[in-house]
């Protein structure tokens, strides 16, 4: 193997890593679209909708019509979360509905152990095993589907977002729930598509990635954590930038933590910490955010 | 109901009041570890040393409208000077407080000359990140901070002539140094830099205009707030005596922020009541659920902002603010719809019309900036 | 107005009056209860009586490492059984969990309520690392017991501050040498690359297995480490393949362990010999990855997998999963951690039984003092020895090889004390 086909091999790894975090990126990005929050519990969210479609599967139902039940599952869960536990806090600070749904992730993440205790689970593999051998590169067939599935979400959302009147509602309220309500719309129905629509993205993320990461109840807490990387890198508006931010920050991580023998794989997290300082000091919304502006 | 608060508005009154509470507490404080067992004492140590983290933090979200998911680094590196200080230079304890409380408000200024530039989430965002980034530093530098097995340092010993037990001796060290430090926060937030810093929070361009610095007073906020959270620190050392990475992990970092916002941000008590929550919380979940404390744990928090959206510390304000609006004009009061109670605009009237609740001194200025309290750092909003 | 100052005056200081008279009504005389005659004289006999014995035990029932939680409900569920057959040597055990979250703060809480509240009579068993670190200094302080505490890390037997503390598991280091000695019999010109968790641990394991596979022909050709925070390690496996090792050494917790069996598996250009550890070895890690790609996997062990049909006829596994369905219904009985739970428990059990004295000295010395100990949940070969200068109770191991759809143990037990001499510092 030369050190080319090396290099490469590290890059495909490093955009599979990214493709994970692009994957619940955007359920964040979503989220933040249309109510303006982050949202700490999405990933828990999506452990969640991941253990509903093994308990499906492991009943007796067949992969492709669990998946479409757990999407309809998450979805009408997150209008559910919205209404309960969301709508109280509706008017509080923005920082009061942070803690909620930071409160929310250590109630879901107990109750799923709880339910389906800590053992790890398999789950079943939507893309076929092995992989394809580009002039040495082995590219595993799973890695291109999760990429795959990721291209279509980001051009379903974007379409979403830029030609349809939700896109044009949703940043009504998330700017001014207010404003929006006296212009008309009806925030509060607003807020919980909000909420169906990213909790359905994250259990499309939940159920892409398990497979790889293998499903257990701390399944999701590492990629929370490198998906928010991914959002603040490319900005929270844009779900082009989460993916984008999502690929970077894989193949910078991956490929530093093989060729810098002083990072290495421990401090290898460090590097998307200092790209993003880098990036948002130059641009402070983020890669592909919009620029913030300030009306005194 | 209105005559007592207008008599006690006048100033000797309210001075004489202020001394009274500041007794009480002072012998209620003086009192406890010679009632509480041992480790009801130890709880109440961790609980003060908590409460100085939050003070901290309040500094920088509640007052400078600055979002950090990093205080648990600040916190770690306190802790981690105080307990490098004493296994490898035998320093003696109190030389630790000074170098951790300086050198993490030199960590503090360092970070923020970039936090400038960022703002709310991607401030927030950044700092966590920052968390996450040193337990596996820290382990990388073994040779002084002893890797992943950590450092075990001897505790705070009493001295023979106070003829104090170990955690009674810790209790009135960690409660002289609370004081300290919560003086110091009140004391800043009164001064010139308290009042610039809350100008900012509210309206930044105004106060820009009206030739506050901003850059001075937000990097100035930052480098007080590490400051807090590295004394936390260090008292931490003195009181637990072993260190590790590990106890030093994200989950630090947001807890202190879900500590700070469920007792009350902006407000000069509610540190101290988001720091029992962190301490006794978990406790109480357990016993509610062996099976599953997180369960509880979880619902707890979120049953508290329902209840209290400004924390706990706006509680006593709120309930009195209900009730004295319900009294005198029951009528009006009956078409007020649950939602419009706990509207942001609800809140600012039930302070001012509350000021009979013995903790809550019109001079202080949680009650002076009643309105924004807690109010979201201001994020991008087109 | 000045009514309204006088009476909070006068309620203040009432208030401080009762706080001042009212000392130590909490706190109360700190009396040790000693043994009154006999041999046992002025020995600590606090938590045990003629008819009850009350232990304490520090495990994460919440937090990043509530998987190894359940380790309580193996624990609870022997003392039940045991208790049901009239309890150790005529006492009910009586045991208190608490939840530390895994973080060591937590743990020195509960520990200071489990001794000064509670009265426990040991503290059995903290679980991890940090949290026994962060408490020992204080149990021994206040000679307390801890015996066989939840991790294997090799700072429990080489202290000499700390008599009160005892490991039980195998430490990592024994476990390094079982692997090296297998290498050094198999392969003597291995080359390694080694996968490990970043913290004692992984470290623990990786410089045991450097030492003793120092001087002779193996190297570690490669090491990547991975936190426990993080998502994956297939960067990590993607880097090791580039060394070309002939054999991979599998540091890791369950999840971790089954992400690197099925990235080892799906390499087909790099085939090592694997070898996982202890940790990640059960049944329940390598099911999810699948048997057909395990095959040949080498690991060790020291007590029965419940997951391994072999075992399904073995009487004290019945004893086991029947007591399980009884007193923890909600606990599976396959998850090799509550049987980890009910191995060490029923270990103390005999070590309590060999105490000379029922006092917290008499157990601090017969765990100090075991010979040859048989327990029933523990391999066949598997024995609990210690001595004054041995405070490892179990150092031996038998390796074993996956094949089909179960373990095969194969070799003999390896005593890592006698093929490589005690440990030290």
């Amino acid at each position: 193997m030369s050190a080319v086909t090396d290099l490469l091999q590290q890059v495909v790894e490093g955009l599979g890593s990214g493709a994970v975090y692009a994957s619940l990126a955007l359920a964040l990005v979503l989220i933040h679209r249309f109510t303006g929050i982050v949202n700490f519990a999405q990933g828990e969210l999506a452990m969640l909708s991941t253990y509903v479609a093994w308990q499906l599967v492991a009943s007796g139902m067949p992969f492709w019509l669990a998946l479409p039940v757990t999407l309809a599952v998450s979805f009408a869960g997150g209008m559910l979360v919205e209404r309960i536990v969301i709508r109280p806090v509706q008017g509080a600070p923005e920082l009061t509905v942070v803690i909620v749904t930071v409160g929310l992730f250590i109630f879901v993440n107990a109750l799923a152990g709880l339910i389906w205790s800590f053992t790890v689970k398999d789950f079943p593999q939507p893309f076929p095993d092995g992989a394809i051998d580009l002039s040495g590169v082995r590219v595993d067939w799973s890695t291109l589907g999760i990429i795959g599935v990721v291209a279509v979400v980001m051009g379903l959302l974007y379409l979403l977002f830029q030609h349809t009147s939700i896109g044009l509602v949703m940043r009504a309220v998330a700017c001014n729930p207010s404003s929006a309500r006296l212009s008309g719309i009806r925030v509060g129905r607003v807020l919980m598509l909000g909420w169906g629509l990213a909790a359905t993205v994250g259990a499309v993320s939940g159920v892409l990635v398990a497979p790889v990461l293998f499903l257990e109840p701390n399944m999701m807490g590492g990629v929370l954590i490198y998906a928010f990387a991914a959002a603040t890198l490319g900005g929270f508006d844009s779900p082009v930038g989460a993916v984008v931010g999502g690929l970077f920050v894989g193949v910078a991580e991956t490929l530093t933590g093989a060729y810098v023998d002083v990072i290495g794989a421990d401090l290898k997290v460090g590097v998307p910490l200092v790209i993003i300082l880098a990036v948002l000091l130059v641009r402070p919304q983020g890669l592909f955010g919009r620029a913030a502006v300030e009306r005194a | 109901m209105s005559t007592i608060t207008a008599a006690l508005g006048t100033d000797r009154a309210r001075r004489l009041r202020a001394v009274l509470t500041v007794l009480f507490a002072g012998a209620v404080a003086v009192g406890a570890p010679f009632y509480f067992a041992p480790f009801q004492v130890f709880q109440l140590t961790m609980v003060l040393l908590y409460a100085v983290a939050l003070a901290g933090l309040n500094l920088l979200v509640g007052f400078g409208g600055q979002i950090s998911l990093g205080h648990g680094a600040f916190f770690a590196a306190g802790a981690y000077a105080a307990a490098v200080m004493l296994d490898r230079y035998d320093t003696g304890h109190l030389a630790t407080l000074p170098v951790a409380a300086a050198g993490c408000f030199l960590l503090g200024l360092g970070f923020g000359v970039p936090a400038l530039r960022l703002r709310g989430l991607y401030l927030a965002l950044v700092t966590l990140s920052f968390a996450v980034f040193l337990p596996p530093l820290l382990k990388r530098l073994e040779p002084v901070t002893g890797g992943s097995m950590g450092l075990t340092v001897d505790k705070l010993q009493p001295p023979a002539w106070s003829g104090l037990a170990e955690d009674q001796w810790m209790y009135f060290v960690v409660l002289a140094v609370t004081a300290v430090a919560l003086l110091l926060a009140r004391n800043l937030l009164r001064s010139r830099v308290g009042r610039a810093l809350l100008a900012v929070r509210d309206n930044e361009s105004a106060a820009e205009v009206m030739g506050v610095r901003l850059s001075l007073h937000k990097t100035l906020a930052f480098a007080w707030s590490a400051m807090f959270a590295g004394v936390a620190g260090c008292l931490y050392t003195w009181v637990i005596g072993f260190v590790s990475p590990d106890s030093f992990s994200f989950v630090l970092s947001i807890t202190l922020l879900a500590g700070l916002v469920v007792g009350g941000l902006g407000s000069l008590y509610g540190p101290l009541l988001g720091a029992a929550f962190v301490m006794y919380v978990p406790s109480v979940s357990q016993d509610l659920s062996e099976a599953a404390p997180g369960v509880v744990f979880g619902l707890l928090i979120i049953a508290v902002m329902f209840v209290a959206p400004t924390g706990l510390a706006g509680l006593p304000g709120r309930v009195l603010g209900a009730v004295a609006r319900r009294l005198p004009r029951t009528a009006a009061a009956l078409d007020r719809t649950p939602e419009a109670e706990s509207a942001p605009d609800a809140e600012p009237k039930s302070r001012t019309e509350s000021g009979t609740s013995a903790t809550l001194d019109p001079a202080d200025p949680a009650v002076v900036d009643a309105e924004p309290v807690g109010a979201p750092p201001r994020t991008e909003k087109e | 107005m000045r009514k309204t100052t006088a009476l909070r005056a006068a309620a203040a200081a009432t208030a401080a009056l009762l706080t001042a008279t009212a000392c130590s009504s909490q706190r109360g005389q700190d009396a040790q209860d000693t043994a009154a005659g006999g041999a046992c004289k002025g020995q600590q006999t606090t938590g045990i009586t003629d008819k009850t014995i009350k232990l304490g035990g520090i495990y994460p029932l919440s937090g990043p490492a509530s998987a190894y939680g359940t380790i309580s409900k193996g624990v609870a569920a022997y003392f039940k059984y045991v208790n049901g057959k009239g309890g150790i040597d005529g006492r009910k055990v009586q045991f208190i969990v608490r939840d530390d979250g895994y973080q060591p703060p937590k743990a020195v809480e509960e520990a200071r309520r489990l001794v000064e509240q509670e009265k426990v009579f040991a503290v059995f068993q903290t679980l991890g690392t940090p949290s026994t670190a962060a408490v020992w200094d204080y149990l021994n302080k206040q000679k307390v017991p801890q015996p066989f505490v939840a991790t294997g890390a090799s700072a429990w037997g080489t202290d000499d501050k700390h008599p009160w503390t005892v490991g039980w598991q195998p430490n990592y280091v024994a476990e390094a040498r079982v692997y090296a000695k297998f290498l050094k019999d198999e392969r003597h010109k291995a080359k390694v690359a080694v996968l490990y968790q970043n913290d004692d641990f992984g470290k623990d394991l990786l410089g045991g297995f450097k030492k003793a596979v120092a001087g002779s022909g193996i190297k570690v050709v490669a090491e990547e480490s991975y936190e426990v925070t993080d998502p994956s390690v297939s960067a990590q496996m993607a880097s090791l393949a580039r060394s070309k090792a002939n054999v991979l050494l599998d540091v890791t917790t369950p999840k971790f362990g089954s992400q690197a069996l099925a990235a080892d598996a799906k390499n087909t250009k790099w085939n090592p010999l694997h070898i996982v550890n202890n940790v990640s070895s059960s049944a329940a890690v390598l099911q999810p990855v699948g048997f057909k790609n395990v095959q040949g996997v080498v690991s060790a062990t020291y007590f029965k997998d419940p997951a391994d049909p072999h075992w399904a006829d073995d009487p004290e596994m019945k004893t086991y999963t029947d007591a399980l369905h009884k007193y923890a219904p909600d606990a599976d009985p396959a998850n090799q951690f509550n049987a980890y739970g009910w191995a060490v428990a029923s270990s103390l059990h005999k070590a309590l039984d060999t105490m000379k004295c029922p006092t917290r000295e008499g157990l601090r010395d017969a765990v100090r003092n075991l010979k040859d100990v048989k327990v029933g949940m523990l391999l066949p070969g598997v024995t609990m020895s210690t001595g004054h200068d041995d405070a490892f109770p179990l150092e031996t191991m038998q390796l074993m090889r996956f094949k089909g759809e179960r373990w095969q143990l194969f070799g003999k037990p390896v005593d890592t004390r006698k093929e490589f001499g005690p440990l030290t510092k």
